[in-house]
């Protein structure tokens, strides 16, 4: 037995007993990001694909949210600094070994992308819409002219925003569970599918929502998938990232994760899109209000549970 | 150079003085230290094993925290001292959550505060708050590329170990078992 005691007497806050700087703000502004990456991607995908006017709401009505959440979750970042007049300081420098470098300036480009989409689109949505400035007009004239470009970095940025939700975390080797390079890929899904529950949710046209369906089931698997490598990789891990894996699998995490990401997040609202799919009637906002659901607890948890872990000595 | 710091594990008797000195040397907020001891008991009665440490920031040579640090506030002073410059650091807590040691936390003033090493007075030609006070002299400091240094000295003919090794940060600190 081994037991490791602080006799000076140390209690930090946030630090001591567990680590917990990171609260509510960082698995918030994960799930936004993941979510904006997500319905950024399907509507620059369609766009490039040519299918524009056959995805209404994909590539013009549900873009509307993508600066929105961007925004939202640049704000709650800010909120997450505790130094908050220096954060001025991320955009004066180029650190190219810091995710969190990486991260900033991939923001800082893809959010007005999105405004910029969004903006496109505006005389589509609302008749009668005019820019006003003679200026502005002519440079919606330019953006829609090159909108195949546009939604091509779109694409790219978008997949970067998705990857780097994780890459944030899994890039700190100090924290066992998310010290793994499977949690790139996995946001990057998760993050997707939420975006497309979105999409789902807002679409009012049967067929597009098929399609969507379609896809969603395909990147719900998976995420299932990956979620059981994830754990399989901990488990014939060294002693650390084993006790990372045993915190969902028996320990305190077991049942808000097993329950609420993986059953009522993940398997529920695939069983009822497939169902929608063989024709049952199934409420419209049901499957996407539970993959958003699990979608932002997963994070939730993530970040929680990551803190938690650490190197033994 | 390569300043280090070794920690006599059998000397050290937890007085706690080094915390003491730290917080008085470098006005430490109350309710946070920069160092701090730990007891570890090995072993099930009545085979015990006792080890006192005194642990701070490792000052690691493969530094996480200057790695992922987005403004570029944490960075490594001449002969391998991690500081934070207060005024570029923006409080994003990224280095908190990359130390394995724990060894940073949240100054109330709103930047990420750590031992320094007590560079003030390193730059002085003095020794570390913490080890200047050691009543039973277990804390041993200088440059490891001085053989003649007291930190040479002191590991050169003893058995060490540093800190979780594997967390592949290649930490400074010697601890002499």
């Amino acid at each position: 037995m081994k037991e490791e005691l602080f006799v000076s007497g140390r209690n930090i806050p946030n630090i001591d007993p567990y680590l917990n700087i990171w609260h509510w703000q960082i698995p918030l502004y994960l799930f936004l990001g993941g979510l904006a990456a997500g319905i950024l991607f399907f509507a620059g995908f369609y766009t490039v694909r040519g299918k524009a006017n056959q995805m209404p709401a994909t590539v013009k009505l549900a873009p509307i949210l993508a600066p929105i959440a961007l925004v939202l979750g640049l704000f709650a970042l800010f909120l997450d600094l505790k130094h908050k007049l220096f954060f001025w300081q991320l955009y004066t420098t180029i650190r190219l070994e810091s995710p969190m470098g990486w991260g900033s300036w991939t923001l800082m480009i893809i959010t007005p992308l999105s405004f910029i989409w969004v903006a496109s689109y505006m005389k589509e949505l609302i008749p009668g819409w005019n820019w006003k400035f003679n200026i502005l007009e002519r440079f919606e004239a330019l953006v829609i002219k090159y909108r195949v470009a546009l939604a091509w970095v779109m694409m790219i940025y978008a997949i970067i925003l998705g990857v780097y939700t994780g890459i944030l975390l899994s890039a700190f080797n100090a924290r066992p569970l998310w010290n793994t390079s499977i949690l790139g890929p996995l946001f990057l899904v998760s993050g997707f599918s939420t975006g497309l529950a979105t999409i789902i949710w807002i679409s009012k046209d049967a067929k597009e929502r098929k399609k969507l369906s379609r896809i969603d089931l395909v990147f719900i698997f998976v995420e299932l998938f990956l979620i059981v490598h994830l754990f399989m990789g901990f488990k014939a891990g060294s002693q650390t990232a084993i006790e990372a894996a045993n915190l969902f699998l028996g320990g305190p995490f077991t049942v808000s994760f097993w329950v609420f990401v993986v059953i009522l997040g993940l398997v529920f609202p695939a069983v009822l899109e497939t169902l929608e799919l063989w024709g049952y009637h199934v409420p419209k906002w049901l499957p996407p209000v539970m993959i958003l659901i699990g979608g932002l607890m997963f994070r939730f948890i993530i970040v929680e549970a990551g803190q938690i872990t650490r190197y033994l000595y | 150079m390569r300043y280090a710091m070794a920690i006599d594990t059998n000397k050290c008797v937890g007085c706690g003085d080094c915390v003491v000195a730290c917080q008085t040397e470098n006005n430490v907020p109350h309710g946070y230290c920069r160092d701090w001891i730990v007891e570890s008991v090995d072993g099930t009665y009545p085979s015990l094993s006792l080890e006192f440490r005194s642990e701070r920031c490792n000052h690691c040579d493969n530094s996480p925290c200057v790695r992922c640090c987005p403004t570029g506030a944490s960075h490594i002073e001449e002969g391998g001292i991690v500081t934070v410059t207060h005024n570029k650091c923006i409080g994003c807590g990224a280095c908190i959550e990359s130390c394995p040691y724990d060894a940073r936390y949240s100054h109330p003033d709103g930047y990420v505060d750590k031992c320094t090493f007590c560079l003030h007075r390193v730059q002085k030609g003095q020794k570390p708050a913490c080890v200047e006070v050691c009543p039973t002299k277990c804390l041993h400091f200088g440059d490891l590329d001085d053989p003649n240094s007291d930190v040479s000295l002191a590991i050169k003919d003893r058995k060490w170990k540093v800190l979780a090794p594997e967390a592949g940060t290649d930490p400074q600190l010697y601890f002499l078992t």
